[in-house]
């Protein structure tokens, strides 16, 4: 690990409706260092995907976007107007999304958009864009690479494409990656592989890697450290070990208890659950967000809890019960 | 009645597609001399890649899709002899996407009863008893009987989907990925309900899935597909502690359990899912195998019967 890449802190989205505010990310904090692996991970409307648009500056017009800090390698980009935003998106920082079929221009060849990324940031000629462009398909496993640069996107495959895009990010050298559910429409076989190249190429350029996926799996197999949400906050953070090994969060103890996983569930056993729904955004919220469906939920739990940290090192979690799992003024006994 | 709920013999769905401008057109073997039984109380699970012939093949079974050759029997009857509505009463689906599958202009009620309604079901004043008797069951609110579907979460949306397939009570439910649209906690609460519903309505489900954890969990038996065959048949205890094929293999190795001791498995797959248009020569799956020999790219393997399943290729002929 090493120089930090990113930093934010208390970042928050709020979207305003015709029937109040909505808070789809209600000041999340962290950071990512060079080299290093953060994997944000939640369920479908925790806000995970919206605090990804947010650090590129590309939500929706009527959202608005608040934090104390957004630091990009040393630089504040918080304030930047969208012209450098627009320098700084595909350049420094590089995107991949979940469907390459909508991320790709369908009217326009592969060689063209991807030489296209790196003339946009770089004054370079058309050939030595066209140059790189072929090896970087070749460093992402693409055969027959000249050749690929003349085909229209529709022409591949979903594995292939996905590969494109990961070949057109790294055109201009980003240190940041953000990729948003990358292999959630791929089938298994290929997931592994885009994860593994991913895994490699990060490796290889020592980048930065914000992964924002709900599948638990995913995260386990990549991440160096782990950021859960839940209704647009942060309710737990630590090292890829921690988190699965001993989780603190009631949260993520009943998400880790969903997933059958093979040779550990016992077939045909109930799996855990995590009964009601996530509890709407709209409007002041308050008090703990998991409290509704907590198994242990307290009086307490109406009022915010704290951040603790957790069992293991740099693992932090926001909840009124200590990592021993005692109450709040009960006297904590190790 | 017997105990065999379904049996496909040498089923095949060939689509002619076009192979581009001028070219004319070319047959694809969507389905490609399958053989399949399921028996009463079974969980039989379809996996595979997309493109892999799974989902035809449960077009087929639905009686959506005419299959090309081949025969196959519900119920001990041929499905072709077979009247709409018999089949429909026999055979009943459940969806991926309970946001596309449910008809957005209809109440929760209207949509659950309307199996029903269609096969003009006797003693309509009991309807509504029952649709409100399988809400419960599925464990829906009776106060939703009169929502719209778009006031209800994923999780609901496939409760109403589910209620809806089973109202008439049907010998086969077959399930297309049914959970893969939803969130992992609704996707446990999900699979809890479809396990409980098996067990107390005797029912026989037919899972397509290409989640293999989602597949060991609920699945007493695995068919595993690879471009239109079946490479690899067993019970799921067999098929997850010794594949026998190495697409079988290759694909365990491929399910990322959330453990972070392991890193991410190299599969050595190759990035290439072949054409389904122009198949490989031999067995299809030679390009990719790790463990191919001469023999198979000359020749297509044929299933080999063993003491606890059925596989074909070459390294167990």
């Amino acid at each position: 690990m090493g120089e930090r890449i990113l930093e934010v802190e208390n970042l928050t989205v709020d979207i305003p409706l015709a029937v109040g505010t909505l808070h789809p990310v209600q000041g999340i904090s962290f950071h990512v260092d060079r080299g290093e692996t953060l994997c944000i991970v939640g369920e479908s409307g925790c806000g995970k995907s919206l605090a990804s648009l947010a650090i590129m500056d590309l939500l929706p017009k009527r959202a608005v976007r608040r934090a104390d800090r957004l630091v990009l390698d040393g630089k504040d980009i918080l304030n930047l107007p969208e012209s450098r935003m627009c320098d700084i998106r595909g350049n420094t920082m590089g995107m991949i999304f979940q469907e390459p079929m909508t991320s790709l221009n369908p009217v326009y060849t592969i060689g063209n958009q991807m030489i296209e990324t790196l003339r946009r940031h770089r004054r370079v000629s058309v050939e030595d864009a066209r140059d790189r462009a072929i090896s970087l398909l070749e460093k992402v496993g693409i055969s027959a690479a000249a050749s690929r640069l003349g085909q229209y996107p529709h022409q591949l495959s979903g594995g292939l494409r996905q590969r494109v895009m990961i070949a057109m990010m790294l055109m201009c050298g980003p240190d940041l990656i953000i990729a948003d559910e990358p292999t959630t429409a791929l089938d298994v076989t290929i997931q592994a592989q885009i994860l593994l190249l991913l895994a490699e190429l990060q490796r290889e350029f020592n980048m930065g890697l914000i992964l924002i996926t709900h599948d638990l799996g995913v995260v386990a197999r990549i991440a160096d450290r782990v950021a859960v949400m839940y209704a647009g906050q942060m309710v737990e953070q630590g090292s890829a070990a921690s988190i699965f090994t001993h989780p603190a969060h009631p949260y993520t103890r009943g998400l880790l208890d969903c997933i059958p996983i093979p040779g550990k569930t016992r077939r045909g056993q109930p799996l855990g659950s995590i009964p009601g729904i996530v509890p709407s955004l709209i409007g002041t919220v308050t008090g703990c967000r998991f409290a509704a469906r907590c198994p242990r939920v307290l009086d307490v739990c109406a009022t915010d809890p704290p951040f603790r940290d957790g069992p293991a090192p740099g693992q932090a979690y926001r909840c009124h019960l200590d990592s021993t799992g005692s109450e709040p003024g009960a006297g904590a006994t190790p | 009645m017997s105990d065999t709920v379904l049996e496909a013999r040498n089923l095949t769905c060939t689509f002619m597609i076009s192979a581009g401008a001028f070219r004319g057109r070319r047959p694809l073997h969507a389905v490609n001399g399958v053989d399949l039984t399921v028996a009463r109380g079974e969980v039989l699970a379809l996996v595979g890649e997309s493109g892999c012939g799974k989902t035809t093949l449960a077009k087929i079974f639905l009686g959506l899709q005419e299959p090309s050759g081949g025969t196959v029997r519900l119920n001990g009857q041929p499905l072709s002899a077979l009247a709409r509505l018999d089949r429909a009463r026999f055979v009943q689906p459940i969806f991926q996407d309970p946001y596309s599958s449910l008809n957005p202009r209809k109440t929760i009620g209207e949509i659950i009863a309307l199996p029903l309604r269609v096969q003009g079901a006797p003693n309509p004043a009991s309807w509504r008893s029952q649709v409100e008797d399988i809400m419960a069951l599925v464990g829906l609110r009776p106060q939703l009987h009169d929502s719209y579907p778009n006031q209800l979460s994923g999780g609901q949306r496939q409760r109403v989907a589910i209620a809806r397939a089973l109202i008439n009570k049907p010998g086969l439910v077959i399930c297309d990925e049914p959970t893969s649209a939803l969130d992992v906690s609704v996707q446990s609460q999900i699979l809890n309900l479809l396990q409980d519903l098996r067990r107390d309505l005797n029912l026989t489900y037919i899972v397509i899935s290409h989640n293999l954890a989602v597949v060991e969990h609920i699945a007493t038996r695995v068919a595993v597909m690879y471009l239109g065959r079946i490479v690899e048949e067993a019970d799921t205890e067999t098929l997850f502690a010794r594949p026998r094929h190495p697409y079988t293999a290759a694909l365990l190795e491929s399910v990322l359990t959330p453990d972070p001791s392991l890193g991410i498995p190299n599969t050595q797959l190759g990035a290439t899912f072949p054409n389904p248009v122009d198949p490989p020569s031999g067995c299809a799956f030679h390009p990719r195998c790790r463990r191919a020999t001469a023999v198979c790219a000359e020749r297509a393997p044929r299933p080999v019967s063993l003491t606890d399943g059925t596989v074909a290729c070459h390294l167990y002929d």
